[in-house]
Parts: structure tokens; sequence; C-alpha cells
């Protein structure tokens, strides 16, 4: 099995998110009585590390199959059902089936992550994710050694999920990513933050978390695994290839079509902030660039 | 209907346009307040972005409705258009200025995707079309250019027409809204290439 990933974040680094709380109290007050001055800057840490609330994390999303808005999930994903939940984990595997969300919970150990998260669309959080490593899930289904990908689905359903009665996407999402890339120690399966359960608007009861990778490539309510020798196809390359590559790591050398990527907003930071610069891997380089040696990141954005 | 556009008619006769251009602006404030007191969500940058760029092309649409109702319903609003037009060509402004100032904000950068990124290019194609109408929305110039004005003033069509891709082209995936601004903005000017009738009112 992978080697564990120590993590640089630490719970100094989280606001918590009482004081959080009662900071935006003491802000809107002021906002109230004393005019608007001092409400951008107020906001930051120097070293822009500080971890996002509980309430950004969980309000602001982007989650298609709620809607296309990013306040929609927040609002319409408490219809989708999340337990009983299975995931079907299927493929080039020694125990393939249908895996009870339950009994994966009783097998996995939960640990607290604290990632840096960079959206494609160039703004980004700090995020303290619970979750299990996705190496250890893989572990409990046996791969097979002709495995070399890992494709995985959202659920689809059209009842609970308002989003997906319009074709805003090839319903339904699926993503993917390379074996080593999936047996890395920092990938994660999450199923809480801030210590609670994962919001369904955040993709409960378990998802995909992949630092380095732009938010899409970390899919939500994940219902099918499959372990394949084929590259396997992704809902954002299937929409518009030129725009989304399969890796789709963060990388500020390698520029969006529509958006340049050297730089992001930070979101919480309010109307004035100052954008940051984007790191390679999302500040995860050290961790994972070997990964990639030899491959030109440029071809293979 | 005749008795409600007489009536439509009158009560716009009451309204002074000052009172167009007030009612038009006060949401660029408002929207900036919210902004800046954290009410437009913890990335209020965009939201503000796109909440003016809507602005512009709602007021647009508007100014693109005038001459068919009229022409069709012979509800004669006429006065109010270059209220409309000039409102839009600020919430333009606004748009830019937000993209530019709080969004990019390296002059270098917007350089960069004007040139780099062709929906901005296309959005920028589109103010850009609009500045010499803005410049000749005044007496003086109405005047002056007679009937040089209504031809120059036909790049409307053109400028919102663009506004309409820029929205499309700068969401990801297939997104509904966009689709119905644009559906709105062709049928408005489709309107415009069917043959004339003679106007109800004498202008």
């Amino acid at each position: 099995m992978a080697h564990r990933w120590i993590n640089t974040l630490t719970h100094n680094d989280i606001t918590p998110h009482r004081a959080f709380l009662n900071r935006r109290q003491v802000m809107a007050g002021l906002a109230a009585g004393a005019g608007l001055a001092g409400i951008g800057g107020a906001a930051h840490a120097a070293d822009g590390l500080e971890p996002n609330s509980y309430e950004d994390i969980t309000q602001y999303n982007n989650y298609y199959e709620f809607g296309t808005g990013k306040t929609d999930p927040a609002r319409n994903a408490h219809t989708l059902t999340t337990s009983p939940w299975t995931v079907k984990i299927d493929g080039m595997v020694d125990k393939p089936g249908d895996y009870a969300m339950a009994s994966i919970m009783e097998a996995m150990t939960i640990e607290e992550r604290i990632y840096r998260f960079r959206c494609v669309e160039a703004w980004s959080m700090v995020i303290p994710w619970n979750g299990f490593e996705l190496a250890d899930l893989l572990g409990m289904a046996g791969v097979q050694s002709g495995a070399k990908y890992v494709a995985f689905e959202t659920a689809n359903r059209p009842d609970e999920m308002p989003g997906v009665r319009f074709p805003a996407l090839d319903w339904p999402y699926v993503e993917g990513l390379r074996l080593d890339e999936a047996m890395h120690p920092l990938t994660i399966m999450a199923t809480g933050i801030y210590g609670k359960p994962i919001p369904n608007q955040n993709g409960a009861p378990m998802r995909l978390v992949v630092p380095w990778k732009y938010g899409f490539k970390s899919i939500k309510s994940i219902v099918r695994i499959t372990l394949t020798d084929q590259e396997p196809p992704t809902s954002w390359n299937k929409a518009n290839a030129r725009e989304y590559g399969f890796y789709s790591n963060v990388n500020p050398e390698v520029s969006h079509p529509r958006w340049s990527q050297a730089s992001e907003r930070m979101v919480g930071g309010g109307l004035f902030a100052k954008r940051q610069p984007t790191l390679m891997f999302n500040g995860y380089e050290e961790e994972v660039a070997a990964l990639y040696e030899g491959m030109d990141l440029k071809a293979n954005f | 209907m005749d008795r409600i556009r007489d009536q439509i008619n009158a009560t716009a006769r009451r309204v002074p346009t000052w009172a167009v251009y007030i009612l038009c602006l006060l949401p660029a404030p408002y929207f900036f307040y919210l902004a800046v007191t954290g009410n437009l969500g913890p990335d209020p940058v965009k939201p503000l972005e796109h909440k003016y760029g809507e602005l512009a092309l709602q007021l647009l649409i508007a100014g693109l409705c005038i001459t068919p109702l009229r022409q069709h319903l012979g509800i004669n609003l006429i006065r109010f258009r270059r209220a409309l037009g000039l409102m839009a060509f600020a919430y333009v402004t606004f748009h830019l200025l937000v993209w530019a100032v709080l969004d990019v904000q390296t002059l270098g950068r917007v350089v960069e995707d004007i040139i780099k990124r062709p929906y901005i290019t296309i959005g920028m194609a589109g103010f850009a079309l609009l500045l010499p109408l803005a410049l000749t929305s005044n007496n003086y110039a109405v005047r002056k250019l007679g009937v040089k004005w209504r031809k120059l003033h036909k790049l409307t069509y053109l400028a919102v027409f663009l506004g309409g891709v820029h929205y499309i082209w700068l969401v990801k995936g297939i997104q509904l809204e966009p689709l119905i601004y644009m559906a709105v903005i062709l049928g408005l000017l489709a309107l415009r290439l069917r043959g004339r009738k003679p106007s109800r009112i004498a202008a």
C-alpha cells in the first residue's frame, strides 16, 4: 500500500467554525454601523493560507447536476437520497461487486486532510476534508495487475437531481485517473468536511479529492468505480476536449483557452482581494511531480 | 386592446425621461453595496461582473423592443429609447471595469485576455461598437448627423448580437439562460428583417 502523506496544513491553520461565524457577525455589525471601511482587507491572513469557513465551502459549489449557478447546489441538493448508498466496484479487480457505503465506512480509517482546492475557473479555497485514501478502498477490492486506469461515475437521478433534466453535460458525469494517480497518498475519498458528514452539495456520501488537479476532476457522489486498462472518458473532455484534458493538472503555465491559470481569486477574500499566483500542481509539486516525469504537460494538459 | 394601448401611451407621456435614467442607474450602487458587504456570496467579483453584464444585455434588449412595440402594437415609448441605450452602455462599462480592475487586476493581462480569448475579444468588440453610439446620443450630434445618425445607430443590432454570443461562449457547458437571451435577441432582430409596416402613429 502507498506510503502515508504528512499534512503540512494543521488545525492551527483552520479558523474554528464558531470563531469564524462570530467574526462574521462582528463584521456585519461594523458594516451596518460604521459604513463599509475595512471590510475588504479584514478577511485575509498575510500568507493567504487561511482555510475557508464551513459556510463558504458548503454554499459556494459547482455541481451541475443540481444547477449551474454557484448557489444552486446548496439550494437543490437536499433531494438526493444518500442513504442507503451503494458503490459498484468492477472491472479488473479481484472482488467486484456492490459495496454498501456503510460497510466501506466500517472498513476505512477516516482522517483529516487540509487541502488547497483550485477550480478551473481560477478561484480557490482551502478545505479541511475528512476521508480515507483511495488506495485503501482499491486495496479492499484487489486491483489486478493489468489495470492501468480508474474510472468513476456519479449518480444520475433525474428525479432527485434537477440539473440532469437539461443537457448541460452528457450525463452521468464520469471522470478518471491513471492508476498511479489514484494510488497516490494525496488522493482521497472525502466523506466529511470540518468533521461533519459531507453535505449533498459537496458530493455526499463519498467524493474523490485530487488536490493537485482542477476541481472538476474530483468527481462527486460516486456510484461506480471501474478498474480498466484503457484511458476512460471524462465528462468535461467529452464536452470540450480542447479546453479540458484528461490530466487537468493545475498548471500556471498552461493557459486554459478561456481563463488564464497563472493566478487565482481566493474565495472569501472579498471584493477587493488581490489575486494570488497559482502554484504548480496547486502547491503539491514536491509530492506529485514525479508522476509526470518525461511527460510534456503542455500536450498532456 | 386599443384602450390598453392608449392608456399605456397616456401614462408614458407623463413619465419624465430623467426618471428612467434614475431607475436604470439604481441597481449599479445597490449590487456594488451587496458585493462589498458580502451579500453576493464568498466570491463577489464574479457575481457583480455578471450582474452588470446581464443588466447591460437586458437594457439593450429593452431598447430593441421600442420600435416593434410601436410598429406592431402602437405603443409609443420612443422617448425612452435614448435613456435605455445610454444606460445599457453605462452597464457595459461597469461590467468592463469590474472585470478589468477587480477581476483581472493587471493591465498586461487585460490586454492579453482581449487578444487571446475570443469570447472576450467579442465582448470588447461589442463595447467598441457601442462607444460611437453613446458619444452621438446628444441633441447636437443627432442634428448634425441627420440621416447618417439612423444608419450609425443600426450598429446596435450587431453589438447586442455580439453581447449574446459573448454570454453563450463564456459559460461552461450548455446552459439555458444565455440561450434564452440569444433567442430573444434573434427574435427582435428578425422583426426588423421582415417587411416594415408603416407605423400607426406618426413619429
